[in-house]
């Protein structure tokens, strides 16, 4: 596979499926993983790291569940390829960054990804569309299974697994749910739901991981605990809060359309109109202005529009996308001009 | 790495903005990350613990254990304080009586209830490297504090000096 056989690729977590998806985007398991005696990344040398890679790859190439996948070396990955993955959230902002003896391996549906070298040996990530947390587990639990018979995991059986910051260890794992809560973000009732869940010790992040600010309404929410409790109690208690979340939305969508339909309305279809008109926009408009088509879709006012398209605008319009669709670098003023031109295709021409 | 806000603290927080179009990397100091974002309270969990739990003073239990490595990666507990990151899956051993409360601190629980390794191999390396003398004398000197045995502990001072000396001509 070549990266850019991923334009042409609706995601997984795209496809605008799965339970609960009129809320939920996506679910994510991610799995922490070191090996025995080798130092981890961020303290081994250069030998150490590329003979880590070479374990990694002699094990995958023995997981059945992994023969689809391609390997990449970010070495020698330019900066737009590099960013495109990150966008894609096959990869974090962080393994985008001093590449030397990083590797990444994604499976050809964008399911399963392998962050190799990152903040620890192995970062094994399943995606899922929609509210799925459980069908994602019982997928990554085989594929872990199926590297940990080749490779010697570090692992104690009083701490668990062990990672190179201690606030992953235990199962090293971090299940996260993405949310799309446009109506708690309408009616201001937001602030009180995400001081609920750190109250509850779980965290929230935006669009794009690690200490982003939410924008376009959505938000990622996982657990914090690792230690002390089992895989499928943390899942648990993660599903537990998202189905609050989920009911709370769609509360709130009610409240709206039964107090404020007009407005609701009005908003939603001018954002469409400035989307289908606009011949300059940026990447933070963009996705302000699609996450009120979504929502009008969502509720049936728009119905011309598929989820499935919408998602992947928020996607497509991203800087490294378009630079990949176009297949040259764009300065910022080219792509808020390429960006109108591929929204206006994609929405008008249906 | 410094600060990109004060320019004067070494940058321990690291966050991602869309800001104009652009993916943007953001390096702060503690200080400066505050400022920036009280929603951002909950990433500093873990230095503030590191700083809670440690209390270095001028006690010679706390300089005894600012020097204690890990015999399998020379890592320092002291680099542990400043990195928030261990060095190898030994140092969860070599460490274990400080990451336990710390671990308690952060997850609620020092005990891992899940699922194992089909593969499992004790962290611990089963044929040992040759041992670095002088991270196991710092090691023991660490134990003999908190036993009160001073007089070992003296001995094992004198040890690590010698050691060290020999080091420093090597
Ligand atoms: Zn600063
Ligand atoms: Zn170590």
């Amino acid at each position: 596979m070549q990266l850019s056989d991923l334009l042409n690729h609706t995601s997984e977590w795209l496809k605008g499926t799965g339970p609960n998806s009129e809320i939920v985007i996506s679910s994510r398991i991610r799995l922490a993983r070191n090996l025995a005696g080798v130092p981890f990344p961020h303290w081994a040398n250069a030998t150490q790291g590329a003979e880590l890679l070479r374990l990694v790859a002699e094990a995958v190439s023995h997981s059945d569940m992994l023969k689809k996948t391609t390997f990449f070396k970010l070495e020698q990955m330019d900066s737009v390829d590099k960013q495109f993955l990150v966008e894609r959230h096959l990869m974090s902002i962080e393994h985008a960054q001093k590449t030397e003896e990083k590797a990444l391996l994604i499976d050809n549906d964008e399911m399963i990804s392998i962050m190799v070298n990152e903040e620890d040996h192995l970062r094994i990530q399943l995606m899922q569309s929609g509210f799925n947390l459980f069908e994602a587990w019982n997928i990554i639990n085989r594929i872990d299974d199926q590297l940990s018979s080749t490779l010697h995991y570090a692992y104690l059986p009083d701490f668990g697994y062990l990672t190179a910051c201690p606030t992953n260890t235990g199962t090293g794992m971090r299940g996260s749910v993405m949310l799309h809560l446009p109506a708690l973000v309408m009616s201001r009732q937001i602030e009180r739901v995400l001081a609920a869940i750190a109250k509850l010790s779980f965290t929230t992040r935006g669009l794009y991981g690690e200490g982003t600010q939410a924008s376009g309404n959505f938000f990622q929410i996982s657990n914090q605990v690792s230690l002390g409790h089992s895989e499928n109690e943390i899942i648990e208690n993660i599903n537990g809060l998202i189905r609050q979340i989920i009911e709370q939305e769609a509360q709130a969508r009610e409240v709206l359309l039964a107090k404020s339909r007009e407005v609701l309305e009005d908003r939603i279809n001018r954002s469409l109109g400035t989307l289908k008109s606009a011949r300059i926009i940026t990447s933070q408009e963009t996705i302000e202005l699609l996450s009120m088509v979504r929502l009008g879709s969502d509720l049936g006012m728009i119905k011309d529009i598929d989820r499935r398209t919408i998602n992947e605008l928020f996607i497509t319009t991203l800087p490294a996308h378009l630079q990949k669709l176009e297949n040259k670098k764009l300065s910022s003023q080219e792509r808020d001009l390429k960006r109108a031109e591929l929204i206006r295709k994609k929405l008008t021409f249906l | 790495m410094l600060c990109d806000i004060c320019g004067k603290n070494p940058a321990t927080v690291h966050l991602t903005e869309i800001i104009d179009d652009q993916m943007k990397e953001l390096h702060l100091c503690e200080e400066c990350a505050h400022d920036k974002s009280e929603a951002m309270e909950q990433q500093f969990g873990l230095s503030d613990l590191l700083a809670g739990l440690s209390e270095f003073g001028k006690s010679s239990k706390d300089e005894a254990l600012i020097n204690l490595k890990c015999p399998s990666c020379q890592l320092s507990y002291a680099d542990f304080k400043k990195l928030g990151r261990l060095g190898c899956s030994e140092c969860y051993n070599t460490f274990r009586k400080y990451l336990t409360p710390l671990l308690r601190k952060i997850h609620g629980s020092s005990q891992h209830i899940g699922k194992s390794p089909l593969n499992i191999k004790p962290a611990r390396s089963s044929s040992p490297k040759k041992r670095d003398p002088l991270a196991d004398a710092r090691l023991k000197l660490v134990q003999a504090i908190e036993k009160e045995e001073f007089e070992e502990a003296a001995k094992l001072r004198d040890q690590i000096k010698a050691l060290e000396a020999k080091a420093n001509k090597a």
